[in-house]
């Protein structure tokens, strides 16, 4: 698993409460994972402020499944 | 009440806008800040208050992220305009800087906000909308529109953060011995004391008192509302 992933999923653990064993990499915030919309919100407020970047509000909310942020914050954070 | 509490009124300067601000000072509020395009009106204004310059009618997040550095807990959008003519010879620009200071500044003005008081899981937010928002007034077809629409955009705001310990109510104020009816002349303020049950303009104490009581304690599970101060104007 890598760096990234793991800082992800500890921000998904503590926002939402769910159990680490239960995130899966196709786990969606809300379907899956039990968030609301403003949990989304909060979530990807949460991974600007670990990975030092701006999401602007239309990645923001294509951002859907664990891979997405992943994969985003992959390829922008610094 | 307010102690280690940061506010943010839009619109000190008026006579409204400054109750409030006396209002927080009173209730030991640390920081307060204040909007105004009249700095020069500014400065003779008690100094605990701290202006900012802004152009309600033209902002845009980037101006804002340079003049503000504070994250308040206490939201006052209370700055308004009005540019009232018949509704058939209203002027674009009489519709748009009405619709721009009163409701679109306050769009930018809450979405720059917000997120903070998000992340802290506090927020008071007060919209000033109007009695005539509710009643109708001949001539004042975009004031109304604004402030009416500030009643929806309140209760729809307040649904989406209630669980964030966020409250967005507005306060519609009736006629009230301010800056704006000071322009109305003497026979039209009889006329409307006529109306008022309680024959009399209120005072803009009367507005800064509910102001300080939606963003105390005491108000924590008021949210989506409108409180109308009137003297009975209008029952609603």
């Amino acid at each position: 698993m890598s760096d990234i992933e793991e800082r992800v999923k500890k921000i998904v653990v503590e926002h939402l409460g769910v159990e680490e064993s239960k995130i899966e990499s196709d786990s969606k915030f809300i379907d899956d994972l039990g968030a609301d919309s403003l949990d989304t919100v909060e979530l990807v407020m949460a991974f600007e402020e670990e990975f030092g970047c701006e999401i602007p509000d239309d990645a923001a909310e294509k951002i859907v499944t664990m891979k997405d942020a992943v994969s985003f914050l992959t390829t922008n954070s610094n | 009440m307010f102690n280690d509490r940061i506010a943010f009124v839009t619109g000190g300067t008026g006579s409204i806008g400054q109750a409030i601000c006396n209002d927080f000072i009173k209730n030991k509020c640390s920081n307060i800040f204040s909007s105004t395009t009249n700095l020069d009106k500014a400065k003779n204004i008690d100094d605990q208050i701290k202006f900012i310059n802004l152009d309600l009618k033209n902002i845009t997040q980037d101006h804002l992220k340079e003049k503000i550095n504070f994250e308040p807990d206490f939201l006052i959008l209370n700055a308004g305009l009005n540019r009232d003519n018949l509704f058939l010879r209203m002027s674009d620009d009489e519709w748009n800087d009405v619709m721009d200071v009163n409701l679109n500044a306050t769009f930018k003005l809450v979405k720059f906000f917000l997120k903070g008081m998000v992340k802290r899981r506090f927020g008071r937010i007060v919209f000033i909308t109007s009695v005539v928002s509710f009643t109708g007034n001949p001539g004042q077809t975009n004031y109304t529109a604004s402030k009416a629409a500030l009643t929806g955009f309140c209760k729809s705001l307040s649904l989406e953060v209630a669980s964030r310990n966020i409250t967005v109510n507005c306060i519609s104020p009736g006629f009230i011995s301010s800056n704006m009816t000071e322009k109305l002349s003497d026979e039209q303020k009889n006329q409307i004391l006529t109306k008022v049950p309680m024959k009399k303009l209120g005072n803009p104490s009367d507005i800064a008192n509910t102001a300080s009581f939606l963003c105390s304690d005491n108000a924590s599970y008021i949210t989506g509302q409108t409180i109308h101060v009137n003297g009975g104007l209008a029952l609603i």
